[in-house]
């Protein structure tokens, strides 16, 4: 019931700051009607970094304490990182578009960075399908996610610098956007989607671990099924 | 101090005993190195025949040809290990699991130098880039890339090689992890080439030890876990 209304809540959030974002917000000056599109974008880049964030603990939860939990947990952030990861590329490259001209921009370090956090995730989600004893999974599962997790910064630092030791920063960078001197009513809207996407994720969140939690049962009780028949099927001594 | 010794000596005798099944009639070093040199023919027929083009792409020809062979040995490095149930015997010994990755590691770092040490050549001739004349920055951005490379390789083949998609898996989960190492050795080895105008040559070597040092003990660190699943 609790999970319900945090979904209701949500929902209204999220309905009620793409109506700010769209209706009440001003049009940027120098980007127009483009510049709404940051709102999603920036907050769903948000929420996908934290989600590989929480795979990465869940994943060294699980090595440390072995309880499955953390495992359906991990799971559950990933997957739902991908989804807003790709979400917020896919936002980035509209408003790319009319703002830059091209739909990618390669000495952008953000989406560079991003597109090959979305790959290092996409290959987690990959991987995990290819074990079918629990216990492995979630052992494998938890190293690749630590591991993709270790290398985010560094795959951060050396695109930055890739484009940043010969380019000076683009013009119309995302930075410009949490500018603390841009106008109060931008940052609010930007702070609001932030707070109303991540009320999204919580109850995403919520939901696909109790599903992974129910995957993870009928798995167990057909694994037990496994071996009673096989058991029942062998001749009376 | 005595501990540390016992595993470097683990570590030297499990790259031996790579070194020795390979030399003894396994070849695939050689099959891997005939694989790197028709990659970079390859390279040359996508963006040639004009020279100077290829001869400005020819550092990012140099570590894709060096990290598509690598996929390539570091996955033969622990294919050997499945025949004969060898990855459990491995798994049997009662030494430390670092030292068991450290000397994984080392056999895949030995192919992975001998490999870089030839595409380079092979560059510099294919490419007319003159190598000679920056040897010293080029061999060790030679030296510190194939170690990176050996570094996530064992790491992940080891991973994956149990695994019934293991030839796509691997290379799926390796390449985004090399990235920031593929870029800075393309970079550190396009401005050795050039000869350093802007004097960044220093912090993209910088970059790739990093790189190389952090792999390197997470490896180490999480190796243990693939051995006893």
């Amino acid at each position: 019931m609790r999970t319900r209304i945090l979904g209701f809540v949500a929902l209204g959030a999220v309905v009620a700051m793409t109506v700010v974002g769209l209706f009440v917000v001003p049009a940027d000056l120098n980007q127009g009607d483009a510049q709404r599109i940051m709102y999603p974008h920036v907050a769903s880049a948000w929420v996908g970094y934290l989600s590989f964030g929480v795979t990465a603990l869940a994943g060294i939860g699980w090595l440390w304490r072995r309880d499955r939990r953390f495992d359906a947990v991990a799971l559950a952030a990933a997957e739902i990182g991908v989804m807003f990861t790709a979400f917020a590329i896919w936002g980035g490259m509209m408003w790319g578009r009319p703002i830059w001209g091209v739909f990618w921009q390669w000495e952008d370090p953000r989406l560079i960075t991003t597109a090959l956090l979305l790959a290092l995730y996409v290959g987690y989600l990959l991987f995990r399908r290819l074990t079918d004893d629990p216990e492995r999974r979630a052992t494998r599962a938890a190293i690749v996610g630590i591991v993709a997790a270790i290398d985010i910064p560094i795959v951060h630092f050396s695109v930055e610098w890739w484009r940043g030791l010969h380019q000076t920063a683009t013009i119309g960078s995302p930075d410009r956007v949490l500018n603390p001197s841009a106008p109060m009513q931008f940052v609010a809207t930007l702070l609001g989607t932030l707070a109303a996407f991540t009320l999204a994720w919580a109850y995403l969140m919520i939901r696909r671990y109790q599903l992974a939690r129910a995957e993870a049962q009928r798995e167990e009780s057909r694994r037990v099924e496994r071996v009673m028949s096989a058991r029942t099927a062998e001749p009376a001594r | 101090m005595n501990a540390l010794r016992l595993e470097l000596r683990v570590a030297v005798a499990v790259a031996r005993k790579d070194a020795l099944a390979e030399l003894r009639g396994r070849h695939a070093t050689v099959s891997t190195l005939f694989f790197a040199a028709i990659v970079l023919l390859l390279f040359g027929f996508a963006l040639g025949p004009d020279a100077a083009r290829l001869a400005a792409a020819a550092p990012g020809f140099l570590w894709l040809a060096v990290v598509f062979a690598g996929i390539l040995a570091v996955n033969r490095l622990h294919l050997l290990e499945t025949d004969d149930d060898a990855m459990e015997q491995l798994a049997l010994y009662p030494v430390s699991r670092r030292a068991i990755y450290a000397g994984k590691a080392l056999g895949g770092f030995a192919v992975m130098l001998l490999i870089g040490i030839v595409v380079l050549g092979a560059v510099g001739i294919l490419f007319a880039v003159d190598i000679a004349s920056a040897w010293l920055p080029l061999s060790t951005a030679v030296v510190l890339g194939t170690l990176g490379v050996a570094a996530v390789g064992t790491f992940y083949a080891g991973l994956t090689v149990r695994l019934r998609a293991r030839e796509v898996m691997l290379p799926l989960l390796m390449l985004p992890v090399l990235a920031p190492l593929l870029l800075g050795a393309v970079k550190a080895t396009t401005a050795a080439i050039a000869g350093d105008p802007f004097g960044e040559l220093g912090a993209w070597l910088q970059l790739m030890a990093a790189f190389d040092l952090v792999m390197l003990v997470a490896g180490a660190a999480t190796y243990g876990y693939l051995l006893e699943d």
